[in-house]
């Protein structure tokens, strides 16, 4: 039995401007031990997923669709007070600004304490010492000392720690982090993603990471799946991702990507345009607007929706481009690029 | 901490040192730049029917030849230190803290002003519980159920509880209540009984007071703590505490009331310590012996120690108030304790 499974997950917010379709028909698996990253523009509808998973999304008359099953579980029809049950748990997030996650006005302990005891039924005393074991875990000097420290007094390397101490109080199956490191400095950013990448293989968590930051999960991640406009555009192992690209838009976010051992004078290649607008989708494939392969499909980008078909063992490609096109393009004209230096 | 509390007190003297100089300066020096001399200002303290010399023998008593730095030393140091009266046929002791004589009975201001304390007190202290139970329990509900029937109705009940003056809502809860149509809850003998003489019939003769007051004050606080859950339950930290597994309850409760409390504690203590010098209205419409009916008194009969006296003692209240507020600051909000 898979351990998550999403199918044609759909989460729709009607605003006074039209139906935001944030997610839209959004499937995937993932096992215990394994990572999944998600990758993505702002908007793309990575982070509603995830929240919606948690069953976090209702920031209004949101409507979701479709199934998620957790563990043999199936989570979208399940009554809120048992999935209430199942956060911090079974399932646990890691938030993208730290600062702004934690509250301001109780110390971290004080924090790690109340969620680990929402989910045990054990004194202050044994919470806290928990509490402190946890900080220690994930790095952070004099934790004994540590814990009764406010977040404002935490630097931003040191809050996330506290963060993701906090997210694994409850020994979680799934933890679904988002954008972990987005607001730390490069140097922590590593130290964050090696802490994530040992405390998963201990505890055998199945990880999601979310991040519009390819280099974020070329680093950690098992498979990768891309997301535009709420949907899957490609999805498959991180081999197939970063050596067997198919779909333009993946090229685009390779080709934006800062890499060392790219020639200094070279410019990074951003992509044209900007995110559509998730009420006002463009016609045909959402991406077509800023795609520069768009006249090799023959008219059909404007008109049609692309399927996410099956290219090869696996790796699923939502374009219009014949595959052979798409394998000629990647080999002659997008990769000599990206390697040249 | 130490320091910090120490310098909201040196503050907190020298603001009270420099009402001090206002009120001075209003009651002495504006009239002189008017054109009043010593004798003029004497004239109201010997009474209309003494003759210009025992105008100026009053006048020279009082000082007022001196320097008005002088005179304003001699008023300081009457509330520090206390005074001597030098009435003629003797020296009348005034102890600190010594606001002078009333014109009218003749007693001392300050025993006369700690009299009235304690109505003032329990009028402010109980309406202000009411007003704060009230008014945060309906802001939370009002933002959780945004835009609902209870939103909407509460929301103009607290429009018009901001807008409708105490006389109003005074006169009109006298009518309904107190004429025994449809029914009678005012206070037996119709004034204030103190609570350690009988605490029934305390809470009886004030509950209509509490209510108009808590009213107008409830209004307010309803929407200020509207407006802050609706801030604080879009936080980051609120999707955090969810994330845990916390009951909504709890996620309400304990982080995002917690979160908009800090700008209503600030308020509650500036009202309170206003409300502590003289509910004036609320006590003129029902005759409470507060400070507020106090001070109405003196300004309408002229008696200018009471009038000093009461807003020197109204000031003080609100300079302490904002002291409490500032160091509960600290305790609220642990980030105030770095700066």
């Amino acid at each position: 039995m898979t351990f998550l499974e999403l199918k044609d997950l759909r989460i729709h917010f009607p605003t006074d401007d039209g139906l935001v379709k944030s997610v839209d028909g959004l499937s995937y698996s993932l096992e215990r031990g394994k990572t999944l990253g998600i990758v993505g523009e702002s908007g793309s509808g990575k982070s509603v997923t995830s929240l919606g998973i948690l069953g976090l999304h209702k920031g209004g008359p949101a409507k979701i669709s479709g199934e998620i099953w957790l563990d043999g579980e199936e989570l979208v029809s399940a009554s809120a007070e048992h999935v209430r049950t199942l956060r911090g748990k079974k399932m646990a997030m890691i938030f993208q600004d730290p600062l702004s996650a934690m509250h301001p006005f109780y110390t971290v302990g004080a924090q790690i304490i109340e969620a680990y005891r929402i989910h045990h039924n054990v004194s202050k005393k044994v919470a806290r010492k928990h509490a402190i074991d946890m900080l220690d875990r994930v790095g952070i000097p004099q934790p004994d000392r540590r814990v009764d420290s406010y977040p404002h007094e935490f630097s931003g390397g040191m809050r996330q720690r506290a963060m993701i101490a906090m997210a694994l109080s409850c020994d979680p199956e799934l933890l679904i982090a988002d954008e972990p490191t987005t607001a730390l400095d490069v140097t922590v950013q590593a130290q964050i993603l090696d802490l994530m990448r040992d405390l998963q293989r201990d505890f055998n968590a199945a990880l999601i990471i979310i991040t519009h930051d390819l280099g974020v999960v070329a680093e950690l991640s098992d498979d990768i799946l891309v997301m535009y406009a709420g949907k899957a555009i490609e999805y498959g192992t991180a081999e197939d991702i970063f050596e067997r690209p198919e779909h333009p838009y993946t090229w685009g976010l390779l080709g934006s990507m800062p890499r060392l051992d790219r020639e200094r004078t070279e410019r990074l290649v951003p992509i044209k345009g900007t995110p559509p607008s998730l009420i006002n989708v463009p016609q045909g494939c959402a991406f077509h607007p800023r795609c520069a392969y768009e006249d090799r499909t023959g008219g059909k980008s404007t008109t049609e929706v692309p399927a996410l078909l099956e290219s090869e063992g696996g790796h699923l490609v939502r374009c219009h481009l014949p595959r052979d096109v798409r394998r000629a393009v990647w080999e002659n004209e997008i990769k000599p690029n990206l390697e040249a230096s | 901490m130490v320091t910090y509390i120490i310098r909201r007190l040196i503050w907190a003297a020298a603001m009270l040192t420099i009402v001090s100089i206002v009120t001075f300066a209003i009651f002495f020096l504006v009239p002189r730049l008017a054109g009043a001399t010593p004798e003029s200002l004497a004239t109201r303290y010997v009474g209309r029917t003494a003759n210009a010399e025992q105008v100026k023998i009053a006048a020279e008593k009082l000082g007022f030849y001196d320097p008005l730095v002088v005179q304003y030393g001699r008023f300081a140091k009457g509330i520090v230190a206390g005074s001597e009266y030098d009435y003629g046929p003797g020296v009348e002791q005034c102890p600190a803290p010594c606001f002078g004589y009333s014109f009218l009975t003749r007693l001392p201001v300050w025993p006369d002003l700690l009299d009235r304390v304690p109505v003032t007190m329990s009028l402010a202290l109980g309406a202000a519980v009411i007003w704060v139970l009230a008014g945060v329990a309906t802001g939370v509900v009002s933002a959780l159920r945004r835009g609902s029937f209870f939103d909407r109705a509460a929301m103009t009940v607290a429009l018009g509880g901001v807008s409708l003056p105490i006389f109003f809502t005074g006169m009109a809860s006298l009518v309904v209540f107190s004429y025994g149509y449809p029914f009678e809850i005012t206070a037996p003998g119709g004034s204030f009984t103190p609570f350690f003489e009988n605490p029934v019939d305390w809470a009886y003769s004030l509950i209509l007071p509490w209510i108009t007051l808590a009213f107008l004050y409830a209004a307010g606080y309803a929407r200020l703590t509207r407006a802050g859950m609706l801030e604080t339950m879009n936080e980051d930290y609120i999707r955090t505490a969810r994330a845990k597994g916390l009951a909504e309850r709890t996620v309400v409760l304990k982080h995002g009331l917690r979160g908009a409390l800090t700008p209503i504690l600030t308020i509650f203590g500036l009202d309170v310590g206003l409300l502590l010098g003289g509910a004036v209205l609320t006590e003129s419409t029902y005759s409470l012996p507060g400070m507020g009916k106090y001070a109405i008194d003196a300004i309408n009969s002229q008696d200018l120690p009471k009038v000093m006296g009461v807003v020197l003692f109204a000031a003080f209240f609100v300079v302490v108030a904002n002291l409490i507020v500032d160091l509960l600051y600290a305790v609220v909000d642990p980030r105030v304790r770095l700066s």
